[in-house]
């Protein structure tokens, strides 16, 4: 084993970055903290907005959003990309190959939440699990439970809604892909995998990339995956924010209880189909979702229409269409739909 | 030399062509960059994560898309 001594300079630019880091990690929780004193401050005695009027409540409602949002954000993106970098989904492959439902379909879960994963890898995620002998209903609820309990969702639900529907929606967004997997699996749905699937075969190995990469490039990366991610969903993160801001301050209360509220069996269901054809970033649905929420929307339902827009999202089922025959495809939306169906009843009678 | 981009066209895909191009350019070669797209094609490589960079047939990085300085450091790696 050969010692490797970091040059000076090098050890000098590492402390620099853990410094960085620190500081900026001490900048973070200063804001988050200060936060809606600082909008106090700003909207209602320097610009001097009455907190009483609409125009005042809305305006407030949006920076103070705005600016609690982007910093949950890029504190947890930051954070979550780094300890991702130490999974790789070829690892979670291996680990997942050959085992037995049930389990399988947990661990499965699991590892969709903790494994980075991009829609557009779908495809090819889907071939070399199962060509790796993954079983189909585990594979499915990996591919369910990524999308759904991503942690840019969560951590606007947890910011909106604070920390316990959070833990309840990662937990049931974990059973529904659990539960769908399995049933998905013990349909013995393999025939209605495109043939191709398993006709691929693998020139050598899987790839398997290395983890080993020093602190500096991981940090370098959870940065760039901020920029990132921010830089893509800032529109609808904006748009959505000011529609709930909108409808915080101009929607009368309980406008929506009526139809909407808890009392209605059919507001779930309805929520659910809404939702399913709906292509959204987490980013512009959940904020909106908040003031619908907020104006009598029962919680359930809220949170069905939800899971609905980021587990079934357009795009990825036209993606896996290339992979799953239409009678799967439907299967599958229908299976995990009747789920999301499920735990939107659940937390309305439960809450 | 052989330069291969594996991906479908999703934004992370052509970034990766994009940063590739800029390392070529900054290298100054003058190679083409072929563009692999085809599920079947990707999988047989043994990648799973698009985007993916191959040199001459061995794949380098999986996905994510490497800076273009990385890029220029595994074409000059691949050249000596």
């Amino acid at each position: 084993m050969s010692i490797f001594l970091p040059e000076p300079g090098t050890r000098r630019s590492s402390v620099n970055l853990w410094g960085l880091v620190v500081a900026a990690g001490f900048a973070w929780v200063v804001g988050y903290l200060l936060n809606g004193q600082f909008w106090d401050l700003v909207v209602y005695d320097v610009v001097g907005l009455d907190p009483d009027t609409r125009l005042g409540e809305a305006v407030h409602f949006f920076v103070y959003d705005t600016t609690k949002i982007l910093l949950l954000l890029g504190g947890i993106i930051f954070i979550v990309t780094v300890l991702r970098s130490f999974v790789t989904i070829e690892r979670t492959r291996a680990l997942l190959g050959g085992r037995s439902e049930g389990l399988g379909n947990v661990a499965a879960a699991g590892l969709g939440v903790v494994t980075p994963f991009c829609s557009c890898s779908a495809v090819p995620a889907f071939i070399g699990f199962v060509a790796a002998g993954v079983p189909l209903g585990i594979t499915l609820s990996f591919l369910i439970a990524s999308p759904m309990v991503n942690e840019v969702a969560v951590i606007l639900i947890l910011g909106m809604f604070g920390w316990k529907v959070a833990v309840l929606y990662v937990v049931f967004g974990l059973l529904v892909a659990i539960v769908a997997g399995y049933v998905l699996g013990r349909l013995r749905l393999e025939r209605w995998v495109e043939p191709f699937v398993f006709e691929t075969k693998l020139r050598g190995d899987v790839i398997e990339p290395s983890t080993e990469m020093p602190w500096e490039d991981r940090i370098a990366f959870g940065w760039q995956e901020v920029k990132s991610v921010v830089g893509k969903i800032w529109p609808y993160l904006l748009v959505g924010i000011a529609l709930g801001a909108a409808i915080h301050g101009w929607v009368p209360d309980e406008l929506f209880a009526q139809w909407a509220g808890s009392g209605n069996p059919l507001a779930v269901p309805i929520a659910v189909l809404v939702g399913i054809p709906l292509y959204s970033s987490a980013a512009g649905v959940v904020p909106l979702v908040q003031a619908l929420a907020d104006k009598g929307v029962a919680l359930g339902t809220v949170l069905a229409f939800m899971m609905a827009v980021v587990a079934l999202s357009l795009p990825e089922m036209i993606l896996l269409r290339r992979v799953l025959k239409p009678k799967l495809l439907a299967t599958f939306v229908a299976v995990v739909g009747t789920g999301i169906l499920a735990v939107g009843y659940l937390f309305n009678v439960v809450i | 030399m052989k330069i291969e981009v594996l991906g479908t066209g999703c934004k992370n895909c052509n970034a990766l062509e994009a940063a590739a191009r800029q390392a070529l350019q900054q290298l100054g070669m003058d190679v083409p960059i072929d563009k692999v797209t085809d599920y079947g094609e990707i999988v047989a490589y043994g990648v799973m994560s698009t985007p993916a960079l191959a040199i001459d047939g061995e794949i380098k990085t999986t996905g994510r898309v490497p800076s273009v300085r990385e890029i220029t450091d595994l074409l000059e790696g691949a050249t000596v």
